[in-house]
């Protein structure tokens, strides 16, 4: 089966970025597939690339990058909040005149055709947070 | 696109307009799907249903009138728009005062609805 997931819980509070990761992982190993991992609103700061963890608290990032580089899941942050909360790719930040990138390089950022497409070509959309 | 697998989507809308920039995230949501000819529904829930206020002001609060925004749907074909019914009648909403067309509905017609899209999105 084909999954989307569509990632509305900022890794910041409470859990559900964490059980979308974890989530994608076990779709995986039962043998579905995952199209896309769509982050919208504060489910966007999932990409945050300089962000620094507590050492006794969870590295929440690292799943993500793994669903990425080890199972070639796309994972994409809509461009309208990626902007809003300063999750800018190379292309975004030198457009917007910024210094430098702030995404981890695993995600790219895009507009919201994006989850419509995935939507539409999946079996299941599961939607985390909101 | 993959026009061929196309499938109708119901966008269940819970928070208030003003409380949340999910509020917002839901109605972008809804446009983009339309954009790409999606068959798109919505139904407001809860405190979405406030996002159905008349005369919304925004302009001191300097955010985007989330009415207007809504009264705007139908020229992007989005016809599809339902109510919580009970939550309305809590809030004291006159739907005939809300900035596009609804159909109210109860729990059972609301469960009805929901079981007659291919997906859910839950905001």
């Amino acid at each position: 089966m084909n999954y989307a997931l569509l990632v509305m819980s900022s890794p910041f509070s409470g859990q559900g970025a964490m059980t979308a990761a974890r989530f994608a992982r076990c779709v995986l190993a039962r043998g579905h597939s995952i199209s896309r991992v769509f982050f919208l609103d504060a489910g966007t700061n999932n990409g945050a690339a300089a962000a620094v963890f507590p050492q006794d608290e969870k590295n929440w990032l690292q799943p993500w990058v793994e669903l990425a580089e080890q199972h070639d899941v796309e994972l994409i942050l809509c461009i309208a909040s990626a902007l809003r909360y300063g999750m800018l790719d190379g292309t975004e930040a030198s457009r917007h005149e910024k210094t430098s990138a702030t995404i981890h390089p695993a995600f790219t950022v895009s507009g919201l055709g994006q989850l419509v497409d995935a939507t539409a070509g999946a079996d299941r959309l599961v939607t985390f947070g909101g | 696109m993959s026009g061929t697998n196309d499938k109708s989507l119901l966008l269940l809308v819970r928070h208030s307009p003003y409380g949340s920039s999910l509020a917002r995230a839901s109605i972008d949501v809804a446009l983009a799907a339309a954009a790409f000819d999606q068959a798109v529904s919505l139904l407001f829930v809860g405190d979405g249903v406030l996002q159905l206020l008349p005369e919304q002001q925004t302009e001191q609060q300097g955010v985007r009138n989330q009415g207007k925004l809504l009264a705007s749907l139908p020229l992007y074909d989005i016809e599809q728009v339902y109510v919580d019914a009970e939550a309305a009648q809590r809030y004291q909403l006159d739907l005939n005062t809300a900035p596009l067309n609804t159909q109210a509905l109860d729990r059972e017609a609301m469960s009805r609805l929901l079981l007659t899209h291919d997906h859910l999105l839950g905001f």
